[in-house]
């Protein structure tokens, strides 16, 4: 998100009464309504415990805030856990790679049985997929899981797919989110994705495969 | 296409590889997961086998517990099977 000069207080610190919950929030230079409060980078996850984060989670949904997001780390271990246990809907991300759909299954079956809402008996939180680093072309050539495939594995509604794209580590090598790159088709599909999660049903972009032109045949696909 | 494919050489096919180990891995993690029985299920069914041979008799092993999920619904199953009546 590019603020690491700007992070003095983390969330560890809140949840440790080391500092306030305004001392700790940044505001995001990119998006006026829109604050960051930052996972401590030196301690381990570890430090997170349920009845902290849940304090925390508390005071920001009383600050007004429209919507929470919480991050979770890759992998599943204890940070993923604490990010997805107080959770109302769940975006679950996935690669077209084996190790990547499975770890997805394996999180949706957390999400189904060790959080909050499973525990208590409450309605089940929304699940959604997103399917990133799509390579249409790939996929036509039988080189990579398809969208369907993916789908047929999860079993959750699809809410948007993310085109594979060098645009992304270009924005993040930058610290600028890919969603404010301008013309590029990352961009367009994320806001796609956030038009999808406000409730708007919109055609799914940027998952047919388009025929490389003479020039790029000639000097080598990317 | 053909002829391009050949001079470029063609990549194999690997999309359905990677499918088929999936459902293989999942389903094999999915069934493991059910196989995590609650603590209870071995006392349940000695209870159950104790109770039972007071009326018939029965063959330890005759009596299966089982509980599983479905979606949000736990379903315990007991599968008692009777001796042939002679």
């Amino acid at each position: 998100m590019g603020c690491e000069r700007r992070v003095v207080y983390d969330f560890v610190n809140v949840i440790n009464g080391e500092a306030t919950l305004n001392q700790a929030l940044i505001k995001d230079k990119h998006s006026d309504h829109l604050y960051v409060l930052a996972a401590s980078q030196t301690r381990d996850k570890e430090a997170l415990t349920q009845d902290g984060v849940e304090r925390v989670l508390r005071e920001l949904a009383g600050m007004d805030f429209e919507f929470i997001v919480c991050d979770s780390p890759a992998g599943i271990e204890t940070g993923a856990m604490m990010a997805m246990h107080f959770a109302d809907e769940a975006v679950v991300v996935t690669n077209p790679e084996v190790s990547s759909v499975r770890d997805s299954d394996r999180i949706l079956g957390m999400l189904g049985s060790k959080t909050m809402r499973a525990i208590q008996g409450q309605e089940p939180i929304k699940e959604h997929l997103l399917i990133t680093r799509y390579n249409p072309n790939r996929v036509q050539e039988g080189q990579m899981l398809s969208l369907e495939d993916i789908q047929d594995i999860l079993r959750i509604p699809l809410i948007g797919v993310i085109p594979e794209s060098e645009d992304v580590l270009q924005a993040s090598n930058q610290g600028v989110p890919a969603v404010l790159l301008e013309k590029s088709d990352v961009a367009e599909a994320y806001k796609d994705v956030v038009d999808r999660f406000l409730g708007k049903d919109i055609p799914l972009r940027f998952t047919e495969a388009v025929k490389p032109g003479l020039l790029q045949r000639v000097f080598g696909r990317r | 296409m053909s002829l391009l494919s050949f001079l470029i050489g063609e990549k194999k096919k690997t999309a359905s590889v990677a499918k088929e180990r999936l459902q293989i891995i999942l389903a094999h993690e999915r069934s493991g997961k059910s196989a995590h029985q609650p603590d209870y299920l071995p006392d349940l069914q000695r209870d159950l086998i104790a109770v039972l041979s007071k009326y018939v008799n029965i063959n330890p092993g005759d009596i299966k517990v089982n509980l599983e999920r479905q979606d949000n619904l736990e379903v315990l199953e007991v599968k008692i099977e009777l001796p042939d009546a002679r």
